[in-house]
Parts: C-alpha cells; sequence; structure tokens
C-alpha cells in the first residue's frame, strides 16, 4: 500500500488540492459550492459518448472550471485512453469505492489543463460491482470539491447506465442520425424521468448528405426527441486524429470539432453563445477534387 | 432549395430519399415504443378505421393519411381520410347488430380480398400494395 502510493505520485505532478474525504467540510460552504453533476450518456454505444465527455470535460477546464471526469464504463475502461492519460491511471473507481485507495490518489490529474481531473474505471471488473449508493456518494463527494463532475455512461440500460445517472442531476444526450440512435435516445431519455433534465448534442452529422437527402437531419432527429439542443458536432476527420493522439480535439485551436466543443460548453456555462452547427466540409475544391475522383 | 426539388423529384420518381424512409420507420417504431403496441397492431388499428369509415362513406384511401404525432398532452391520432361520395345505400348495420362474430369476417375478407393483409410486420400497405398482392393472396389462407 505504502509503495504504491509512492508509485502513483508523478514526480513533476503537483498536489492535488481536493480535500481529502474523511476530512469533514463545513456544510454550508459545501452547499454552496456544490457542482453540477452531468452524466454523458446516450444507450446506443458507438456514437461518441466517451469522445463528447473527455472534450467537453477539457474545454470546461480550459474555461478555468475545476472538472473532474468518472468514467462509469465499468470493464470497458476507454475515457483514459481518450484522454490521453492511460499511462498515468494507477487506481480506479473501485479502488476508491472498497477502500483500498483515497479519492486523492486515484484521481488523475491532467497536465495540459489543470483545472481537469480524471477518476478511470476499473477495467478487470464487472458493472455490477459498483454499489449504486457509494457511486451516488462518490459524486456527491466530488461535488463538493468540483464545479463539474461529468460522468461518462456505459452503453445500455442496465446496472451500469444507472450508476452512471445514479448521482446526476442533469444529462447531456448524444446522438448520431442514424435510426437505432434515435430510438435509444428516446428510450434513455424516459429512463432518466423528470429528475434529471436532459439536453442534446447531436454527433456525426454530414451535411453534404443531409443535402441529399441521405441523412437524417438534426432537425428530423430533433422532431422526434424535442430536446433543448446543446449544439451539433461534424463527422470530421480531425476527432479521428485527436483519439489516435490521445489529444483531445477541444485542445485544438485551429480545428473547428474543437471549436464546437468550446462553444457547447460555453453553453453549459451559461453563456449566451448559438448551439454550434455542423460545419461545411465541402468547399467548391473539394467537389471539384471529388469530382475528379480525388477522394471516396 | 435545391434539396426541395430534388426531394419534389424524388416524389415524382416514387422513390423517396433514405432519409424520409429512416423518418418514417423511426416516427411508427417509437410509436409502437410509445404506446407499447407492436407495429402490426398499429396497422391493423389503422385498417380498420378505414374499413369502418369505408362503411358509410366512399374515401379516397391512396390520398388519405392516418398518422400519429406528439402533443403536449401525448400521442395524438391524426386522420385525414378525403370522403368521394356518400355509400348509396344504408350500410348493413343490422347484421353487425344481429350477428357480430359474422360481420367481422367479412371485414377481414374484404381486406385479404384487397392485399393488405401483408401487414403483420408493421409494413405499411399503400404503397407496396401493388407489389405484394401476388404475396398477399399466399399469406391470406394461413390466417
Amino acid at each position: 500500500m505504502e509503495t504504491q502510493r509512492v508509485v502513483n505520485e508523478p514526480i513533476e505532478s503537483p498536489q492535488i488540492e481536493i480535500h481529502a474525504p474523511a476530512a469533514p467540510v463545513d456544510t454550508q460552504k459545501k452547499a454552496k459550492t456544490r457542482g453540477r453533476a452531468i452524466v454523458v450518456t446516450s444507450g446506443k454505444g458507438g456514437v461518441g459518448k466517451t469522445t463528447t465527455t473527455a472534450n467537453l470535460g477539457v474545454a470546461l477546464a480550459a474555461r478555468g472550471a475545476r472538472v473532474v471526469l468518472i468514467d462509469a464504463d465499468v470493464g470497458l475502461r476507454n475515457l483514459d485512453l481518450v484522454l490521453g492519460l492511460e499511462s498515468r491511471v494507477r487506481f480506479h473507481v473501485l479502488d476508491v469505492l472498497e477502500g483500498r485507495t483515497t479519492l486523492a490518489d486515484a484521481l488523475v490529474r491532467d497536465k495540459r489543463v489543470p483545472s481537469l481531473y480524471l477518476l478511470a474505471a476499473a477495467q478487470n471488473r464487472e458493472k455490477d460491482d459498483v454499489a449504486t449508493d457509494a457511486m451516488l456518494a462518490l459524486v456527491e463527494q466530488l461535488r463538493g470539491d468540483f464545479d463539474y463532475v461529468l460522468i461518462d455512461s456505459p452503453a445500455g440500460i442496465e446496472m451500469g447506465f444507472k450508476n452512471a445517472i445514479a448521482g446526476a442531476d442533469e444529462a447531456i444526450v448524444v446522438c448520431t442520425p442514424e435510426v437505432a440512435a434515435v430510438r435509444d435516445v428516446d428510450r434513455v431519455v424516459g429512463l432518466l424521468g423528470n429528475r434529471i433534465n436532459a439536453q442534446l448534442v447531436v454527433n456525426r452529422i454530414r451535411p453534404a448528405l443531409v443535402r441529399k437527402g441521405k441523412m437524417l437531419s438534426v432537425q428530423d432527429v430533433n422532431a422526434i426527441l424535442r430536446l433543448p439542443l446543446l449544439g451539433v458536432l461534424g463527422d470530421a476527420p480531425d476527432v479521428i486524429v485527436s483519439t489516435n493522439r490521445g489529444e483531445p480535439v477541444a485542445l485544438d485551436e485551429a480545428s473547428a470539432t474543437g471549436a464546437a466543443y468550446r462553444a457547447i460548453a460555453a453553453r453549459i456555462a451559461g453563456e449566451d453563445v448559438a448551439a454550434p452547427q455542423a460545419s461545411e466540409p465541402e468547399g467548391f475544391l473539394d467537389k471539384l477534387g471529388s469530382f475528379f475522383g480525388g477522394r471516396r | 432549395m435545391l434539396n426541395r426539388v430534388m426531394e419534389w423529384f424524388r416524389r415524382m420518381l416514387g422513390t423517396p430519399s433514405s432519409s424520409s424512409v429512416a423518418k418514417e420507420r423511426l416516427r411508427l417504431v417509437l410509436l409502437s415504443d410509445h404506446l407499447a403496441l407492436a407495429p402490426d397492431v398499429i396497422e391493423a388499428m389503422r385498417r380498420d378505421i378505414f374499413d369502418v369509415i369505408s362503411r358509410y362513406v366512399e374515401v379516397d384511401e391512396a390520398h388519405s393519411d392516418v398518422s400519429f404525432e406528439h402533443k403536449e398532452q401525448g400521442i395524438a391520432m391524426l386522420a385525414n381520410i378525403p370522403i368521394l361520395s356518400l355509400r348509396a345505400r344504408e350500410p348493413d348495420l343490422g347484421i353487425s347488430e344481429e350477428s357480430p362474430p359474422k360481420e367481422e369476417t367479412s371485414v377481414l375478407e374484404t381486406v385479404s380480398v384487397n392485399g393488405h393483409k401483408t401487414d403483420n410486420y408493421g409494413r405499411r400497405p399503400r404503397k407496396r400494395r401493388r407489389r405484394k398482392a401476388s404475396g398477399a393472396s399466399q399469406t391470406a389462407p394461413a390466417q
């Protein structure tokens, strides 16, 4: 235990400033600084929940907020990978819940955005191993120390999902313009009930396909879901590249998708910013190129 | 503008865009999700509505539209059914009062003759009817 703790301390990493879990915090102060707990969910897998969680976390932290990301996908840990923090994870959420380490030791600080922390999921355990009450208590505790607690929900609507939403009172539902994704979001929103406010992020829109009538538009999707729209993200290659590298695209000042994530973060923070729309990747030259078989 | 024109052309050619097919499929499947009714039950309900109205007036089924919409209070069924003419004679209401089961079978027969009974899998009949008509007569005896 002692040695593990030493290993966990990255050499150049500054001390984590959050309160130790056992330390009683003045309740009045805690109530005043209670952060927002937002679950990122979708029902269907592969729509971009983890990418959205990572990028919104980065974007919110870059605005100066204290943000902690919880990977609730126990057994299929990925948020650390998307954030590029995989080599620094020593403890996971079940180590904390089962008392093998302290919360402060399990949080991994992102050096690029110092007010961003990650609590990784356990990779070699199952979703049913997490007790809903314990998860709720964990989120409650983190809300005392952070402005935002973003919870990356697993796909599905079973135990892992129930644990992920337990401590949240807001939700960001991620939907792609596919019939299966829309149906699943519809189901998930029903399960969130009245307690959890849901807002929509539409991911992987391809404006050229929408124009040709080959893809559901954002309006089509939201005519069915009828949720407040946080923003729209295009199906852009820079997201793939940034995930390959473990560098969230929200850090990339030049990226249109990064700008869209930053705008969504601003909206979450309550700024009066227009919901980003998927940018139009096909200019005249692109079209000319595709006419001559330049791109497929 | 351009896509409106494209959509218009597609409609003229009878091939809806895949996104409008997706929209319609989603609409139906979510409706059944919400109502906890299977798609074939909804289709049967739609059929029965036409049959009932057809007993009294002659309706233009090709230009009819029965749909479900989300309203603030929940889901509403909206029917837009053009009436071509009133039926010349009194509908055979007396039969249904005397022997309801017999009336029921006669309605079902009408349905299968028209080739509408293909909808056990929730398919919408209108556009497929012509193609599916032969298939319908095959499946009808099994019912």
